[in-house]
């Protein structure tokens, strides 16, 4: 029974991101939505914690708000793959449960 | 909005609840029983007094089934029974003896 | 009937009175703890700061809603999940928290702990074990 989780808020200014790290389960999925987003850029602190995850986790992050936000794919990790809105319903509908990470 | 206790004007919402929890007293749930039609016995004071008692020790008012389970504890079966509860108050244990004990509306009870 | 149970997890992550998260989140379990539902209660992060002992909000002007968590026991909410890891990383230990306790109906009303210390991973596993998670 894998969860969705989503995570709404910037890595650098609350730690919901890690938090949401730590506690996923292998073949979880994690979307970054909002300032989320930024928690896929490449050469942050805290990308070595975020790739060290991809492969058990799916990390995904929405087009829209990286859009919004000026980041494009070459800025972000590889291996994080980005979606729309359709994808992010698809997501919600594919998971049992979906956990926020305010 | 105001009840008047002995010509002090105690403030109430639209439902007749109290605003300030401090401005309760015994003369105040008289007044408050007489408009909701109770007539207090030593029964209804029991449950009156509980709920204040559980108010003060965890800022909240119960639910009606905590009520009952907690009255059935500490009076026994026949008074902690639903049937019995709403037969001391018609209009819902929790919504009309919290009025009449001076306590907001129970969370949740709409 | 009982197939209907589902386990709910209500997630709190936010300390109590700089925000309204931890006060919402008490308040929907109170009131969802009438649909006879397995509850459990996470504290992480924060979170564990909503239970810390020897809250006094007089002089804030905010309702002290500390009490209120000694009264879930009364709603049959039983298990409350404290991460071992999100206290230390607080310099917190068990000794800073509320001592919280339900009687055990099916234990002759035998008044038993309600606070559950879990590591991290263990925490996360719970998570992973749920029907509805809701976050605050």
């Amino acid at each position: 029974m894998a969860s969705l989780h989503t995570v709404n808020k910037s890595p650098f200014s609350i730690n919901s991101l890690k938090s949401c790290l730590e506690h996923a389960n292998d073949g979880d999925t994690i979307l970054l939505i909002e300032d989320g987003i930024y928690g896929a850029l490449k050469g942050s602190e805290i990308s070595q914690i975020v790739a060290d995850k991809i492969g058990s986790l799916s990390i995904i992050a929405l087009e829209p708000d990286m859009k919004a936000r000026g980041i494009d794919s070459s800025k972000i990790l590889t291996g994080i793959i980005t979606t729309n809105y359709d994808g992010f319903v698809e997501l919600a509908a594919k998971h049992d449960v979906c956990q926020a990470w305010l | 909005m105001a009840y008047d206790v002995n010509g002090t004007a105690v403030e109430h919402d639209e439902e007749g609840y109290i605003t300030n929890l401090s401005d309760w007293s015994k003369e105040l749930a008289d007044i408050i029983s007489k408009a909701e039609e109770i007539e207090m016995t030593d029964e209804h004071w029991a449950v009156v007094n509980f709920l204040r008692e559980y108010y003060d020790e965890y800022q909240i008012a119960p639910a009606v089934r905590v009520l009952v389970k907690s009255i059935k504890k500490s009076l026994g079966p026949d008074i902690g029974n639903n049937k019995y509860m709403y037969e001391l108050f018609p209009y819902g244990p929790a919504k009309q003896a919290c009025k009449i004990a001076g306590l907001p509306k129970p969370t949740g009870c709409v | 009937m009982s197939e209907q149970v589902k386990k709910f997890l209500y997630v709190n992550r936010k300390a109590p009175y700089g925000t309204i998260y931890a006060l919402e989140s008490l308040e929907v379990v109170l009131i969802g703890a009438a649909f006879d539902q397995d509850v459990s209660l996470a504290f992480i992060d924060d979170g564990v700061f909503q239970l810390t002992k020897g809250q006094d909000t007089k002089e804030i002007g905010v309702k002290n809603f500390s009490p209120t968590y000694r009264a879930l026991g009364d709603y049959e909410v039983t298990k409350l999940y404290v991460e071992k890891e999100s206290l230390i990383e607080r310099g917190l230990s068990t000794d800073d928290l509320q001592e919280l306790t339900y009687e055990d109906e099916d234990d002759d009303w035998a008044e038993k702990p309600s606070i559950r210390i879990v590591s991290r991973k263990e925490m996360g596993e719970l998570m992973g074990n749920q029907d509805v998670v809701l976050s605050f």
